[in-house]
């Protein structure tokens, strides 16, 4: 394979991809008639440089071209329009064509407003839009690719709008463009006049639709973005002002649950005791539906209580019967057999065998959706990040079109996956039709946890072939339980696959996400990867950064043992098999802030990883205490355990809007690879999920986070945006496994370590939610 | 119907409804004061967490035939009213809700009501047996936040105690 270009650095490269984009910041937009300033960009202009480096080893189709390319490159066709609109009272609104689930991108977004506008960020308010057909694949939350896709589109047409100010406010001032200047929402005219944005939204809109041309602010200028910034909504969130789906009034749409079946997806035949249940108090609906039995009731109280004592008959669902043990089995029945390598006496075979367990991406706001189903149209409101494909499934389910279907957008508490489906909703949709009646649903923890979808389980299995100081291949290979990507995902790729680079095009929507997302980033000489998935009974989805953190601890745990076998330090290794300038300076500045290879009690080690992807790249020094001390802490209805003591995160995203929000998806992210090495997994036993809430589930608690947490964000030389959301997750997997390894001596084969040692008594599955104690005034403080 | 009488954030409400339905459903379903958010109903994830008569409890564990007509109970809505006004912040808020909106703790937000409830009422017990917040201290917090962002949770709380 011929070494890849840079486009950079390609004379004959052309920059921009669409007619609208005239130079790197020079783009087309159009002012909007309307009552006050509305301003237009196409939502495909894109300006992100192909990642591309000069490598030494055949590049891995990721590093050509990756899942970021894709998702961007798969909006090109569809020239739909966002708007950044000027208020009357001299703020701006934009609706964004994403989900805020905690990521931070309403926050971001209105900082890339403010910048253009020159308009301070708290007047910028960026709600989120309903679902827009004609938008194609462009509504898609996923991949951390929202800000690299909405980068240049939303800077665009704020600085429309901004153009547009400007000559209204020249006439106003009786001066020329040239001479005015803008600031804080204020236009001034070198004479002292001035006259707000306020003022002029409505004179701008006066002159009618036009095409317009507008030169974005060079990076050197940039007075907002880059700037840490706190999130525009933390007032409402510590207040308790922030509303997610079940905290709305919808007229009429009472509290909703369902009582599910006792095995994974089992379905229900009848109910014994209906007419029983409809009597309780507060109780005005049980129905039967596809998933179960709903009920609605005055409080979601009394639909608790309705649903411990609905009787059932249940059809067992397709997994009845399994447990971990099985669905290992027939993993490892569907692994592909390794490519032999040559052994010779020159050569070693390093190897690792790894196992992963189910585990849950369950928020901390369930599964909930408000439904109002009528005869000719039905209202949805709920958080979701394909929300698209949610409305053309939910109008088939109802047996409408799918403009009769409006759904809104709604903030949601956590996602991690979770809301690229859109269960509930659909759900909900149904339970409405059914009842004749809106309704409130809210999945109950139990279902949330049992029922929800799960990061698939999985086994990666990895070899290398050293000789001498060299590694000369690396071959590493995943077999899992299928994850679906039937949200539009795969309508995306179906859309894209033609345009594809040669060699990534006629791959099945998995492979292909696999291949886009997948690299080791070492100089390993000849390097495969590949994905087997097998079995679609279960309810999966991209749990946050899908394939990477089981991928990235498998390969992380085998360079170590790699490093041991040459006589290096693992660091050292890493560095001298480093091929890319970005990871070595992440790496460099992690083993100095972390004191790499500072003195260690025994018992405790440290432990360092990287990790690339989002257009990013990212390198974690962890410290980790396994002496009896820490883990022999007793502390009620918990997983105490090693505990990682210290951590210290670099990561270069490339240019990083808000440093702040940055740093926090980045704490985020340690806590998440903390659970998935240590505590947090799912048990499946006789066909269903044992874990029922999060005294079962053990995602990392205080008494596991790191008390000592650096995060640092790199000045990097990139002038696009990578992705966040998602990237802190799989170098703190990776360097939390190392360093228990170290710590104790033995690599740990199995993830999470504990999840062997069942450390909870299961709730029941019938009924199948657990009631509410009624003791809570015992335990005041 | 029973009817039920108790104090919310400083308003005396009078609610018909079953004595056995906990609190939380009071609040959020008929009352309409969304601050309490539900996680688990089981008085585990705490997400819920209010004060009684000045103290954390979580009222998905309490059913509201419990309280008496003197019970005060504070939601996060109600927060600011329990420092004497010189205390509040530039918000207007409690100084525990001011530390937190300069760390810019919240992520997704939805714990964070509880997660405050939870860190006054635990400074105030550190206070109360003469103590000054330790990592400790900070470790018993039971509070899950699934977006991880304990870090700034723990930084808040050093905040918010100095100030209060």
């Amino acid at each position: 394979m011929p070494p890849s270009r840079d486009p950079q650095l390609d004379p004959t490269a052309q920059p921009g991809a669409t007619p609208y984009a005239l130079d790197r910041r020079r783009f087309v937009g159009y002012v909007l008639g309307g009552a006050t300033l509305v301003a237009a960009a196409d939502l495909v202009l894109v300006d992100v440089p192909r990642a591309a480096a000069q490598v030494p080893t055949g590049p891995q189709p990721a590093e050509l071209y990756d899942l970021n390319d894709m998702l961007t490159d798969a909006a090109r066709p569809t020239a739909n329009l966002i708007t950044v609109t000027i208020n009357k009272d001299g703020t701006a609104s934009f609706a964004l064509p994403r989900a805020e689930v905690g990521q931070g991108i309403t926050t971001s977004t209105a900082m890339l407003i403010a910048e253009e506008l020159d308009l301070p960020v708290g007047k910028v308010r960026v709600s989120l839009a309903p679902a827009r057909p004609e938008l194609l694949f462009n509504q898609l939350t996923g991949g951390s690719n929202t800000t690299i896709s909405t980068y240049t589109p939303i800077r665009v047409a704020a600085a429309v709008a901004r153009a547009a100010l400007l000559d209204a406010a020249a006439i106003v001032l009786g001066d020329t463009v040239a001479n005015l200047t803008a600031k804080g929402g204020v236009v001034t005219a070198p004479g002292g006049g001035s006259v707000s944005y306020g003022e002029l939204a409505t004179r701008a809109a006066r002159s009618g639709p036009s095409t317009r041309e507008v030169q974005l602010k060079a990076q050197g200028d940039f007075a907002v973005v880059g700037r840490p910034t706190n999130r525009v909504d933390a007032l409402a969130a510590v207040t308790g002002r922030k509303d997610f789906t079940t905290d709305l009034q919808v007229p009429g749409a009472l509290p909703t649950m369902v009582c599910r079946a006792p095995t994974l997806n089992g379905t229900p035949v009848r109910v014994r005791n209906r007419r029983d249940v409809l009597r309780m108090l507060g109780v005005t609906h049980v129905v039967i539906v596809s998933t179960g039995v709903a009920v609605r009731a005055r409080t979601f109280g009394q639909c608790i209580d309705a649903v411990r004592a609905l009787d059932v008959v249940w059809k067992e669902g397709p997994v009845a019967g399994e447990s971990d043990e099985t669905i290992l089995a027939e993993l490892r029945a569907a692994q592909l057999p390794m490519p032999q390598l040559p052994d010779t006496p020159l050569s070693k075979t390093v190897s690792g065998d790894f196992t992963f367990f189910f585990r849950s991406n369950s928020a901390m706001d369930t599964n909930s959706a408000i439904a109002d189903v009528r005869a000719d149209r039905a209202t949805i409101w709920s958080g979701l990040k394909s929300p698209i494909v949610a409305q053309q499934r939910i109008a088939e389910r109802l047996g409408m079109a799918p403009d009769q279907v409006k759904v809104n957008v709604v903030t949601s508490g956590g996602s991690f996956g979770r809301r690229l489906f859109f269960d509930g909703a659909l759900e909900a949709a149904e339970i409405s039709q059914k009842m004749g009646k809106p309704v409130k649903l809210m999945w109950h923890r139990a279902d949330d946890a049992r029922v929800g979808r799960t990061h698939p389980m999985g086994t990666c299995r990895v070899q290398a072939q050293v000789v001498g100081q060299e590694v000369v291949a690396f071959n590493q290979s995943l077999t899992c339980v299928e994850t679906d990507y039937r949200h539009g995902l795969g309508e995306i790729i179906t859309s894209a696959a033609a345009d594809l680079p040669a060699g990534v095009g006629n791959l099945g929507f998995a492979e292909t996400i696999f291949a886009l997302t997948q690299e080791v980033p070492y100089d390993f000489g000849v390097v495969t990867q590949t994905l087997v998935e097998t079995d679609d009974r279960f309810n999966t989805g991209s749990m946050r950064n899908i394939y990477s953190p089981d991928v990235r601890v498998a390969s992380e745990l085998v360079v170590d043992k790699l490093a041991a076998t040459m006589g290096l330090d693992p660091y050292q290794f890493r560095r001298k098999f480093q091929r890319n300038p970005r990871l070595l300076a992440v790496l460099d500045t992690v083993a100095q802030a972390g004191e790499w290879g500072r003195a260690m009690a025994p018992g405790t080690a440290q432990g360092i990883a990287i990790h690339k992807e989002y257009k990013g790249v990212s390198a974690c020094l962890v410290e980790i205490d396994t002496r009896p001390a820490t883990t022999g802490r007793r502390i009620r209805d918990a997983v105490t355990g090693p505990r990682v003591t210290r951590v210290t995160f670099a990561i270069d995203v490339g240019l990083a809007i808000n440093p702040r929000g940055l740093e926090a998806q980045m704490q985020g992210g340690i806590n998440d690879g903390i659970a998935l090495a240590l505590t947090s997994s799912l048990h499946l036993r006789d066909g269903h999920f044992l874990e029922a809430s999060w005294d079962n589930y053990f995602y990392t608690r205080q008494w596991n986070t790191p008390p000592d947490v650096r995060v640092i964000v790199m000045p990097s030389q990139e002038t696009s945006p990578g992705g966040a959301g998602e990237a802190g997750v799989a170098a703190s997997f990776a360097a939390v496994a190392c360093a228990y390894a170290r710590a104790t001596g033995t690599m740990p084969t199995e993830f999470p370590i504990n999840h062997r040692t069942l450390s909870f008594k299961p709730k029941s599955y019938v009924p199948p939610i657990p009631q509410s104690p009624r003791n809570g005034l015992r335990h005041t403080y | 119907m029973p009817e039920q009488t108790f104090i919310v954030n400083g308003k005396r409400v009078h609610v018909d409804v079953d004595d056995d339905v906990r609190l939380l459903w009071v609040l959020r379903d008929l009352l309409g004061i969304t601050g309490p958010k539900y996680g688990c109903g089981i008085n585990v994830c705490k997400a819920c967490t209010s004060h009684i008569n000045g103290k954390a409890f979580n009222p998905c564990a309490v059913p509201v035939g419990k309280l008496d007509e003197d019970d005060e109970v504070t939601t996060i809505e109600g927060l600011p009213r329990e420092v004497p006004e010189r205390k509040r912040g530039e918000h207007g808020l409690h100084p525990m809700q001011e530390a937190w909106l300069e760390q810019d703790v919240a992520q997704c937000g939805y714990c964070q009501p509880g997660q405050i409830m939870a860190a006054v009422a635990l400074v105030r017990k550190v206070e109360r047996e003469g103590g000054t917040i330790t990592d400790a201290d900070l470790d018993t917090i039971r509070n899950i936040c699934r977006c991880g962002t304990y870090t700034r949770i723990r930084e808040a709380i050093r905040d918010g105690a100095a100030r209060m």
